[in-house]
């Protein structure tokens, strides 16, 4: 699996694109979905919701386990995906492209995000 | 005591077919090859292969081989015919389980008990304790065998392919000795997922020649490798209980809704049978919780140990949960106080994460193949 360069990663397995006016897509890694299984229920935050980098923002459910979505960054909620939230399966199949979770307006970010090349390596540990 | 984890004898080819691999216990097993949801949907309409290598086998044999299983399970292993098998348990003296497992009758004298890879060494450690003044020997098998187990409406065709062994003529819960894929194999037709299926006891050094037959015999069909995932929402959605969830020491046969596994009526004392009575007279006159099965209405998922709550008080809690793949629904399986346990019970909920969730109280199964 490759991990696109143009993103920033988290140690909780998030990716960040770099924010265009001012906002920023979240989604997870095709590790962290590979990790999960089939992810059956995706809650995201809602439009609106502010969320702090490295908090808990809403939660992936898998056939065998759930786990809580951590925001990558701080900032205003301004989209949430839901095609996912339709189709949960979209995390799996495309954890880069339509597999995104929500969009933030980026008020904060913390200076420990990962690069592809870091995260790559995080991430085979 | 070695932490390494056990390893099938068919570790490379899981390896090789990119399996994603899980601790069970002790054993390094597949939990899935790609979606776990893909596996369990081809079983129910296709076929999978399974792995399950690491359920624990013993044999028993000699002239009262089948006098110590009367003894020591609680089925009435008399009765079992010849290349027949049965489900039972193995209870403690105070009722309380210690395995369900199944008993092959593999000859006049020889039964073949399977139990599960948890309680393996439990079962064989009673077994051993009780056979004391019977003339059977019990002898631990555990890797003289692997365990593959292909399931599905496909199975019996593609097993039919690659066998001399009379399909038609093994009845479900049957096993006889025959010839796989030009190897030695006892073919049972058995499972743990709610299809037809069989599964075929035979040497590991076979397992890996077999599993590829298989493979190619069921390319054409829709067979797919399956890991342990999909095996536990298979068996979730046809209400088969997994001991250490709907079945553990401090319940009785009777607690789990499963009494009739409880052969009072064979000649002879067996080990619970005391207490057993005294169970089946406390679930006649006051039943203290049920088994049920409860369907979501929403989509947060449901799992083993959350409480099942009504009106805001704790009725129940649940022993097992998963999305089904069938219902396209949260499922569980639960123990609910029998007040609250009938079917279609209003205002039942499991509370996940602090939120009650609403739930509806079914029957089990959820699942029942048409046949």
């Amino acid at each position: 699996m490759s991990n696109p360069q143009q993103l920033r990663y988290t140690k909780e397995h998030e990716w960040l694109s770099t924010a265009e006016d001012g906002v920023a897509t979240v989604g997870i890694t095709e590790f962290a979905a590979n990790a999960l299984g089939d992810v059956v229920y995706a809650q995201l935050p809602a439009v609106g919701d502010t969320v702090t980098a490295g908090e808990t923002c809403g939660e992936l459910e898998s056939t065998k386990s759930v786990s809580d979505l951590y925001s990558p960054v701080t900032g205003e909620v301004v989209g949430a995906n839901q095609d996912v939230v339709d189709d949960p399966s979209l995390v799996n199949s495309a954890p880069f492209e339509g597999g995104w979770l929500f969009k933030v307006r980026v008020a904060g970010e913390p200076e420990e995000l990962l690069s592809a090349d870091e995260y790559t390596a995080f991430s085979a540990g | 005591m070695s932490t390494a984890p056990r390893l099938t004898a068919l570790d490379a080819l899981h390896r090789s077919l990119g399996a994603t691999m899980t601790d069970f216990a002790g054993w390094d097993m597949p939990l899935r090859y790609a979606s776990e949801r893909d596996e369990h949907v081809a079983v129910r309409t296709k076929a999978g292969l399974f792995d399950l290598s690491h359920m624990g086998e013993i044999t028993v044999t000699g002239p009262q081989a089948v006098d110590l299983l009367d003894f020591a399970l609680v089925g009435n292993i008399s009765t079992v015919g010849n290349g027949r098998a049965r489900y039972t348990m193995i209870c403690q003296e105070d009722g309380g389980i210690l395995d369900d497992l199944i008993v092959y009758r593999l000859g006049e004298t020889e039964y073949m008990v399977v139990a599960n890879a948890s309680n393996a060494q439990i079962v064989l450690d009673a077994l051993v304790a009780r056979a004391g003044g019977f003339d059977a020997e019990v002898r631990d098998d555990r890797d003289a065998y692997a365990l593959i187990a292909v399931q599905g409406p496909e199975s019996p065709g593609i097993l039919k392919s690659i066998t001399d062994a009379d399909l038609d003529g093994l009845k479900y819960y049957a096993g006889l000795p025959g010839t796989v894929a030009g190897v030695p194999a006892l073919i049972a037709r058995t499972g743990y997922t709610g299809e037809d299926g069989f599964e075929l006891f035979l040497k590991p050094e076979h397992a890996e020649g077999v599993w590829k037959a298989l493979t190619e015999a069921g390319e054409g069909v829709g067979l797919i490798p399956c890991g342990l995932s999909c095996r536990d929402t298979l068996r979730l959605e046809a209400g088969m209980p997994l001991y250490g969830h709907e079945l553990t020491t401090a319940l009785t046969p009777f607690d789990a809704g499963l009494g009739r596994v409880v052969k009072f009526e064979k000649p002879g004392d067996f080990v619970g049978r005391k207490a057993l009575e005294a169970a089946a007279e406390r679930a006649e006159t006051a039943p203290p919780r049920k088994l049920v099965g409860l369907i979501a209405e929403g989509r947060r998922v449901p799992r083993a140990g959350f409480s099942v709550v009504k009106d805001g008080v704790v009725i129940g809690e649940v022993t097992s949960g998963a999305p089904s793949p069938t219902l396209g629904k949260p499922i569980a399986i639960a123990y609910v106080d029998a007040a609250h346990a009938a079917p279609g019970t209003e205002g039942v909920g499991v509370d996940i994460r602090g939120t009650h969730e609403p739930y509806e109280v079914v029957a089990l199964p959820f699942y029942k193949r048409q046949k």
